[in-house]
């Protein structure tokens, strides 16, 4: 009996009218935990009953209060017939098993009912004590934290990087069971909101018990996916990075009462742990579970798989022979040596992480992705879904061997999707192959860090861009010059990654995002033969998806993509195909060639003037995007390469010059018949329409920026004012011209679209920039296209953002001061015990201007006049990792949530835009009212996963489930925080630190 | 290629003041797309048409959605649904409540009621203002009637507690529900060149003066049937103001009062022979209205009748407004003159009204 929860319902408000006779409501609680049931009195005939119940208590095991969720439903009581349901509040309170996060849930909770909606709030405190237990053999994991956030949580420093964990569970699908043709679509649904709620728990639970294995206290980047398989089953699933985390603030009192001591950690390498994915998936070796998966499977599953690294457009088969080469400058074999052994005890060497400790990336390789389709079957045993983990670690091996043909041995960045429809199912993996310090994955001493951090701050600012693999031995063809930046490694000439910016990286200008969209029909066809087309269509779309971007790059003018997230979604009778990047212009890459254009029948004159005409166009469009997004490197360059190099001029004129031949290489290959993402040939109308195509992509109004990695290079004044939004659109296709032209601008068009009309919608932010765009397409019947998008915009000043920074220092320095507390703080430690009365104060004032943007939307959101009566405070959400001109303090616990809602008046409630829209209105609601319960006032790293909607406009009817999850905080504003510094000297010692050591 | 389904929602709920404008006004989506076409707003955010279709579209959704909390205003300050600062709640607010001279001007004094509802299309068609908008207009001065109806207290603090309006809009509101309550009679011709404002002038200082509520008469015995206390005029007032008879009833009286009157105004009026021609018409005008306001008919033609006995009559006559100023004062106070006289204290509640009314409804 390791714990007691204590819940006690107070009042109700808001709640309908239940009885049409009195207008009025006779309202009571079943408060429901596991299999026991308590009940609060009937209070009659009020809308706002006043409960004030005793408190319930549940003695139950931490494995339940792990897995299940809290369930407490208001009902109206009725003397003669069955008690109606009013609705329903699930609470998790896996926050409360933290010994950090949150303390005591509290607050008005939305009574939430599958069919009707929100129908009024329930007041509820919920209270958990916990007995400390030391069986060994338990199967709870209490204490580890999760962070949705894909880089080290603000107040935390990581300790050790242990790396991949995951888990997958499976189960049969409510809706699909027998039971579901006789009872209610409410009864339906909340059987399904239940058990994906408790499946979500069992998951999480899983998942801690492996990062408890591998002697970590955290799960940071904890991506959590369901597949609703259909008829087969229901898959929840979830991959994270395990860490070692070590609260900043108070740096003894960070483990949770149930792990080990931090001291044992530091005795017993990692290195030890034989391998930590055994316990979960069983001995479940490929060979096993093909077996074990219907027979026929073999034939059919083709695996499609692409190493989608810089130039390699086409698929590399033979990619996992591991022909990358071994001998390459004796530096880069140290470390491959070093990291090598920190990594290859792991089954996977893979990180969820998107953005990291300084000098953990070494190098970066590129993109590696991986895809296969399979066909759905029936889960006959939901305790071993062992097929489905063979699934993925068959990819996950695909991954792992493409990483090592870069050269690198770790992936970062790395996620998993699916998409499903019927029984055939794309699984998705992607990551950037990357060689990483193997110091931070081992026992790293705080001291050792930091000292290494220092040392390899500077040197390090292009580091990451400098192959990882033998030049003389590339995997595949690439144009190779030296560093701009350091003139001593080499660099390939453009990077993908799926990782963000690294924060010292140098850019020059701004970013912007950048989509490849592609649509490709395929013929309706039935399970194998279905499959097969499916596996030979996809291929191509790889490589077409490729050559967009590479285009719209080099028609951005720049030289390097973040953030790459390649989204292929398979209908009834299509395929589509969506890549959405942050583009930069990275000072260490060399200058991006041209676009050239070349005909095919060169004889006639009128055609010769149509290509020449198309390409002065381009070129144009190539100018101005380079004034547009401020490209200007080639003064920048020299200025800064200026010092370290002797003859700076000589040298760089050499490079350009070698730049430039690279170019004509590019012509002759050309002539060799071979297609190059730098040359266009046009030579059928198809080409023609992906000139066009080019060419007609909008360029945001000004004063907007948009990119979809966490923060938009080379703005750094952010205001205070967030805006969080989702945007959903649905487009009917008219089934006449069905054809891939037709299809491909009907989906370009539906983006476009959508970009401008956020645009418009957010005009009143400008100068705004939207972040973290997310783009999600699904094709819910045969001749719909829905496209989600979540995003947030942020304003930024427009003063600050004219004198943009030309220096890389100062640049770094506002970042960090913005959003990186890991740089603020690491630093805090070093200087406070050495240099108590440090004197800074004039640097303090400078940089705190900077840093703490007291825009315009600050000011207004100050002066505004707090309304007396409301007792609803703000939530802020934003699918960031931080909040802008704010301090997050703490980390309350994760949201994890997911939502039906069903009609049977879909005309009643204003159409398919109107349900959908109240939906998406109250899950917003929801997550907000959880959090401000926690005691938090911001969700940060939101996301939308899953937004699945369905209609059957003449039965007047739609479904919609949505998932949604962030990290609940609490935040500070730094202008309120410089209130506090200034009473008191140590923080304000600590700050003026902290911009000594930024910039230096 | 038709849009299925194109929805926006912002963790904070965005508020377009314009489209909130059109919604209020009552415009259909394709009139209001008309409309923020027509004011260049293409042309200033380089936008296509069916950007702001789908804008529009968007904003009257959530408009739809926020009616409801509207109805109620401190629901909307407790839901949770809808993430709006405080300061844009309360422009929501007022808007929603703000309504049309015009509009006002032909409901006043009308009973809310089904009946006047089914009006509103005359009216509609009459002031140009469409028929959404008038019904939103003509629910809001139901809804506040209805839920203030049967409440104590001071009735402009009642409206503002409830529906949460600037001290300004809920004066208003309470003299619209103060002449809903007692039906007193706005739209005949004569009374046409009144304005609301001139209404709601007049509707303050009766309610004020004139009800229970005025001489701070708290109830003794809860359980009895109290009239409400702002909304309905002192009946025990009305019938004592038949006292009043007297001052035109006897003949000495009224001489006497008029001979005061005369020597205080020789010389100071630049209308003193119209206004001693006239003097016994006038008073007799007032002092029969004050004796009448027993039955509800008469009560209903308050200002007919102020107007018909005093306004017109003085208007003919080219008085300036100075001038009916110094008379209704010199009328007022010399009263206290009369020694016969012995209502001095229900005269001065009467007159004192009566007074500030008058002036105010006397202009052109």
């Amino acid at each position: 009996m390791p714990g007691k929860l204590k819940v006690k319902i107070v009042a109700g408000r808001h709640l309908p009218v239940m009885d049409r006779a009195s207008d009025l409501t006779d309202a009571f609680v079943e408060v429901k935990f596991g299999n026991t049931t308590f009940k609060t009195d009937v209070y009659l005939k009020s809308l706002n009953p006043q409960w004030n119940s005793e408190w319930f208590k549940f003695e139950v095991d931490d494995e339940d209060l792990q897995d299940e969720p809290l369930q407490i439903t208001v009902l109206d009581h009725d003397t003669y017939s069955a008690n109606d349901a009013i609705g329903k509040v699930y609470i998790d309170i896996d926050p409360l098993l933290y010994s950090e996060a949150a303390t005591v849930i509290s607050g008005w909770f939305p009574i939430y009912d599958t069919i009707h909606g929100i129908r009024g709030e329930i007041n509820v405190v919920v209270k958990v004590d916990l007995f400390n237990d030391l069986n060994r053999f338990r199967q709870s994991s209490c204490g580890v934290k999760f962070f949705c956030t894909t880089s080290i949580p603000k107040c935390y420093r990581a300790v050790i990087i242990h790396g991949f964990v995951e888990e997958l569970v499976v189960n049969e699908d409510p809706e699909y069971q027998w039971i579901d043709r006789i009872r209610t679509p409410r009864a339906s649904n909340e059987a399904r909101q239940r058990l994906i709620s408790l499946m979500s728990g069992e998951l999480q639970r899983k998942i801690g018990l492996k990062v408890l294995e591998m002697r970590g206290n955290a799960v940071v980047g904890y991506l959590q996916c369901f597949d609703l398989e259909g008829e087969s089953g229901l898959v929840v699933r979830a991959i994270g990075t395990a860490c070692t985390l070590d609260k900043l603030s108070s740096p003894a009192a960070f483990l949770p009462a149930c792990n080990s001591p931090s001291k044992e950690m530091k005795e017993i390498p990692f290195n030890e742990d034989p391998n930590p994915n055994t316990h979960s998936s069983g001995p479940s070796t490929p060979l096993k579970n093909q077996t074990y998966s219907f027979s026929p499977s073999k034939s059919y599953s083709r695996q499609s798989s692409s190493s989608d690294t810089d130039l390699s457009l086409t698929p590399k088969t033979g990619m996992g022979s591991g022909s990358a080469g071994k001998e390459g400058g004796p530096f880069k074999a140290l470390l491959r040596q070093q990291t090598q052994s920190a990594l290859e005890q792991r089954e996977f060497p893979f990180f969820t992480l998107t953005a990291f400790p300084p000098g953990f990336l070494v190098h970066v390789g590129g993109v590696v992705s991986a895809r296969s389709v399979k066909l759905l079957d029936r889960i006959h045993n939901p305790d071993e879904p062992e097929t489905r983990d063979a699934w993925w670690a068959e990819i996950r091996q695909e991954i792992k061997s493409h990483a090592k043909a870069l050269g690198c041995h770790a992936v970062v960045g790395y996620s998993e999707s699916t998409s499903i429809c019927e029984e055939v199912c794309i699984l998705s993996a992607s990551g950037t192959a990357a060689v990483l310090n193997p110091r931070f994955l081992q026992d790293g001493t705080v001291e050792g860090c930091l000292e290494q951090r220092l040392e390899e701050n500077l040197p390090t600012r292009c580091g990451f861009c400098h192959i990882p693999y033998d030049e003389l031995n590339m995997p595949f063809p690439a144009h190779l010059t030296y560093c701009y930046n350091c003139r001593k490694q080499k660099v390939p000439d453009v990077l993908f990654t799926t990782i963000d910016l690294p924060t010292d990286a140098t850019v020059i200008g701004k970013g912007c995002l950048i989509q490849a969209r592609l649509c490709r029909l395929k013929k309706k066809a039935q399970a194998e033969a279905n499959a097969t087309a499916i596996s030979n269509l996809l291929p191509f779309m790889e490589y077409e998806v490729h050559t967009q971007l590479m285009n719209k790059l080099k028609l951005k003018g720049m030289n390097a993509l973040f953030g790459l997230r390649i989204q292929i979604t398979v209908g009834e009778n299509m395929l589509m195909g969506l890549a959405s990047a942050t583009g930069v212009y990275l000072a260490a890459l060399p200058t991006p060639g041209g676009i050239q254009i070349a005909g095919k029948t060169p004889n006639d004159g009128s055609y010769e003037q149509h290509i020449s005409h198309m390409q002065k166009k381009i070129n144009d469009t190539i100018a101005k995007n380079k004034e547009l997004y401020e490209i200007n490197p080639p003064e920048i360059s020299e200025e800064i390469i200026g010092s370290p190099i002797p003859e700076p001029r000589q040298r760089s004129r050499l490079l350009r010059s070698q730049s430039e031949s690279s170019d004509e290489v590019t012509e002759l290959d050309l002539s060799h018949g071979k297609k190059d993402a730098f040359v266009l040939e046009i030579d059928d109308t198809d080409a023609m329409e992906d000139v066009h195509s080019l060419l007609t992509d909008v360029p945001p109004p000004s004063g907007f920026y948009s990119c979809n990695t966490e923060i938009m290079p080379g703005i750094n004044n952010w205001t205070s004012e967030i805006q969080m939004f989702t945007s959903v659109r649905v487009i009917r296709l008219s089934s006449l011209n069905l054809t891939n032209q037709a299809l491909n601008k009907n989906f370009n068009d539906l983006c476009e679209n959508l970009l401008k009309s956020l645009y418009f919608k957010l005009r009143s932010m400008i100068p705004c920039c939207l972040c973290h765009v997310n783009f999600t397409v699904s094709l819910p019947e045969d001749e719909l296209i829905q496209v989600t998008v979540t995003a947030v915009a942020i304003t930024f000043d427009k003063n600050q953002a004219l004198q943009t920074t030309k220096t890389p220092v100062e640049k770094s320095l506002q970042r960090a001061s913005t959003d990186n507390e890991e740089l603020l703080q690491f630093p805090l430690e070093l200087c406070s015990d050495s240099l108590p009365s440090h004197p800074f104060p004039p640097a303090k004032a400078v940089t705190v201007e900077k840093a703490s943007p007291v825009g315009d939307g600050n000011f207004r959101n100050r002066s505004a006049p707090p309304c007396a009566n409301s007792t609803v405070g703000v939530v802020k959400m934003t699918p960031l990792s931080f909040i802008p001109g704010a301090k997050i303090t703490k980390y309350l616990g994760i949201i994890n949530m997911f939502f039906i809602r069903e009609t049977t008046s879909l005309r009643e409630e204003g159409g398919v835009s109107g349900f959908l829209h109240a939906f998406i209105a109250e899950v917003f609601a929801m997550v907000r009212a959880h959090v401000a319960a926690l005691g938090g006032n911001a969700v940060v790293s939101y996301i939308m996963k899953q937004c699945v909607f369905m209609e059957n406009p003449n039965k007047n009817q739609a479904q919609c489930l949505i998932n949604v999850s962030g990290d609940a905080v609490v935040f500070v504003r730094e202008s309120d925080l410089e209130v506090v510094s200034s009473q008191q000297p140590t923080i304000n010692c600590q700050s003026s630190c902290t911009e000594g050591e930024v910039t230096t | 290629m038709t849009s299925e389904l194109d929805i926006f929602v912002g963790n904070t709920t965005l508020i377009d003041e314009d489209v909130y404008r059109l919604w209020l006004d009552g415009y259909s989506v394709t009139d209001a797309v008309a409309l923020r076409v027509r004011s260049g707003i293409l042309e200033q955010t380089g936008a296509t048409a069916a950007v702001l279709q789908s804008d529009t579209m968007d904003h009257y959704r959530t408009f739809h959605m926020l009616e409801r909390l509207l109805h109620a205003p401190p629901k909307l300050l407790h839901q949770l649904i809808f993430q709006i600062p405080p300061s844009r709640q309360a422009l929501l607010i007022e808007r929603y409540y703000a309504f049309d001279e015009a509009f006002v001007r032909e409901v006043l004094g009308k009973k809310l009621s089904k009946g006047t509802k089914k009006d509103l299309d005359d009216i509609s068609t009459k002031t140009g203002i469409t028929l959404k908008s008038c019904r939103r207009q003509f629910d809001n001065f139901k809804r506040v009637f209805k839920v203030v109806e049967e409440m104590r207290g001071s009735l402009v603090d009642n409206i503002q507690q409830h529906f949460l309006l600037s001290d300004r809009l809920a004066r208003d509101y309470a003299a619209i529900v103060f002449f809903a309550n007692n039906r007193f009679e706005t739209g005949k011709k004569k009374l046409q060149y009144l304005s609301f404002g001139d209404f709601a002038f007049c509707a303050e200082l009766m309610i004020q003066n004139w009800t229970l509520g005025a001489v701070g008469e708290a109830p003794t015995d809860p359980d009895s049937q109290m009239d409400d206390m702002d909304m309905d005029l002192d009946k025990e007032f009305l019938q004592d103001l038949k006292e009043l008879k007297v001052l035109v009833a006897d003949k000495d009286l009224l001489d006497l009062h008029k001979s005061l009157v005369c020597t205080a105004l020789r010389g100071k009026l630049g209308v003193f022979s119209e206004m001693e021609a006239n003097f016994k018409n006038l008073s007799r005008g007032l002092v029969n209205v004050a004796t009448k306001l027993t039955h509800n008919k008469d009560v209903r033609d308050l200002f007919v009748d102020l107007v018909e006995k005093f306004v017109e009559p003085c208007r003919s006559d080219h008085w300036p407004l100075s001038d009916v100023r110094f008379f209704l004062n010199q009328y007022s106070a010399s009263v206290h003159s009369l020694d016969g006289f012995r209502h001095q204290a229900l005269w001065d509640r009467y007159m004192g009204t009566l007074r500030g009314c008058l002036l105010r409804l006397y202009h052109d």
